[in-house]
């Protein structure tokens, strides 16, 4: 799932269950989300024939 | 504040026959009736059997049965751990009805070695949090000025230790919920390694990252506590010289003015009587708050899940958005989490190689005014709960052993926390280096 997608997904649940308070805590979580999928840690070459 | 009694002076003091600890505990549980109206340290106070057991363990001493450096002396228990007879309350609501059946294996520990519990102190909710703000019970304050947060999560055991409301105390510590409390309040306080001290018979955050420890105020206190907790007998051990090795980078980038001038202050005095301190970056430092945040989410909505679905009422709000949030985390980005967290492992355990212990400010603020929901730093503002996780965390996600120890005080008076942080293994070695440390600032 890409984090655009995630983000889009959890706003969405959050305000059908009445919880819009949640959206810039969502958004700050992507953020390190982001992050996280971003590192560059040694023995994280991409998978042969991955994208 | 005039210095409580340690609990090295109150060994000598009773065998001495000074005083009792009967006259000791009956001290303490007055110091409470004065101080916890205005502290708000204490859910639970248990006078009548602190007194009984005072009375217990005074004929015992008198007979000849000397429990060793904590008999007789008067603790509080952060309300996370179980005791038998009164309930956990973990300061929720959600945990309205418990009863604890059992005593917690530290609890116990503490108990044989003749420990006194006092009472039980309050804390952030679930201990999720490093305020105290958000507690069932209101919020604990801070005896150096009452409008200001202890910290947290232990921030009522934090408070009853520098308020003499106790001589040292047991918490919990997820991503920094022993040294926190400990800087904001003054104290000392010890994370031992992952695994050294027993959780059994505790609420969890995070079962990955929750630590055990004790506080109190010196780290030779602190020392004899520890001992007992993770059932250790062992003699502490010299310290020759001082290796340090300072944290830079991320570790010095965001830091309150004043809380930088004590930091770089006691280097000097460290540097002036003849320790060596070097300083090392860790190269995914930028990394150590996402990988903290997902798996301590992760782990949180997982012991959650229930409660939050059938009493979300119950929760704080602030905690109750935590939780809730903590369930969006997605699985694969909790595996990359993890392996954030062993790369960040083997930085800290490369960083340690020829030093005796890593040095950082424990806290980059002093205390927040409660209810404070961000702080200025250089002209922009900054969540204060990201902030004071922002140095203590890293020692959760790694489990070596950290401990907090006073590092002077603010123009008005707050305290500031140096952290020092061991070889994963070797917490009686940081702690002979703390002691040092704490002897050349004195």
């Amino acid at each position: 799932m890409t984090i655009d997608a995630w983000v889009a997904a959890a706003i969405a649940d959050a305000e059908r269950r009445g919880l819009p308070e949640l959206r810039p805590l969502i958004e700050a979580l992507a953020q390190a989300t982001r992050a996280l999928r971003a590192a560059d840690l040694p023995g994280h070459e991409p998978v042969p024939g991955g994208k | 504040m005039s210095r409580p009694l340690t609990i090295d002076a109150f060994g000598r003091g009773l065998r001495e026959g000074k005083f009792s600890a009967a006259e000791i505990t009956s001290d303490v549980l007055k110091q409470i009736d004065r101080e916890n109206p205005r502290l708000n340290a204490f859910i639970l106070v248990m006078g009548e059997a602190a007194r009984r057991q005072a009375a217990e363990l005074d004929r015992e001493l008198a007979s000849g049965r000397d429990r060793g450096p904590l008999h007789g002396v008067p603790i509080s228990v952060k309300d996370l751990f179980d005791v038998a007879g009164t309930p956990t309350t973990a300061a929720s609501r959600v945990r309205e009805g418990h009863m604890a059946a059992a005593d917690a294996e530290v609890i116990g520990r503490a108990r044989e070695a003749g420990a006194i519990i006092v009472g039980k102190t309050n804390l952030h909710e679930f201990a999720f949090g490093t305020t105290n703000d958000e507690s069932a019970f209101g919020p604990a304050r801070n005896p150096h000025d009452s409008a200001r947060s202890p910290g947290g999560s232990s921030g009522g055991s934090a408070a009853s230790v520098a308020a003499g409301m106790a001589l040292g105390t047991i918490g919990s510590d997820t991503g920094g919920s022993i040294r926190i409390p400990a800087a904001a309040c003054g104290i000392v306080g010890l994370k031992p390694t992952y695994g050294e001290v027993s959780l059994t018979g505790a609420v969890p955050l995070s079962r990955s990252l929750d630590h055990a420890g004790p506080l109190a105020s010196t780290v030779r206190d602190t020392w004899l506590l520890y001992q007992v907790l993770a059932g250790r007998h062992a003699s502490p051990p010299d310290t020759v010289g001082l290796k340090l090795r300072v944290l830079g980078g991320y570790f010095c980038d965001l830091l309150d003015d004043e809380v930088r001038q004590r930091f770089e202050e006691a280097i000097d005095r460290l540097r002036a009587s003849g320790a060596a301190i070097d300083d090392k970056l860790i190269e995914h430092a930028s990394l150590i708050t996402p990988a903290y945040m997902h798996i301590s989410f992760g782990d949180a909505a997982a012991y959650h899940a229930k409660t939050i679905e059938a009493v979300p009422h119950l929760y704080t709000p602030p905690v109750r958005q935590r939780i809730e949030l903590a369930r969006y985390v997605l699985a694969e980005d909790y595996v990359r989490a993890q392996e954030v967290r062993e790369a960040l492992r083997r930085e800290v355990d490369a960083a340690l190689e020829g030093c005796q212990a890593l040095m950082l400010p424990t806290l980059p603020i002093p205390a927040p005014v409660i209810g404070q929901p961000s702080v200025e730093i250089g002209g922009a503002k900054h969540p204060v709960r990201a902030l004071m996780l922002r140095l203590t965390q890293l020692f959760n996600l790694t489990g070596h052993p950290a401990i907090s120890l006073p590092c002077g005080t603010t123009s008005t008076g707050l305290p500031c926390g140096l952290q020092l942080v061991g070889k994963i293994g070797a917490t009686d070695a940081l702690v002979a280096v703390a002691a040092e440390v704490e002897r050349q600032l004195s």
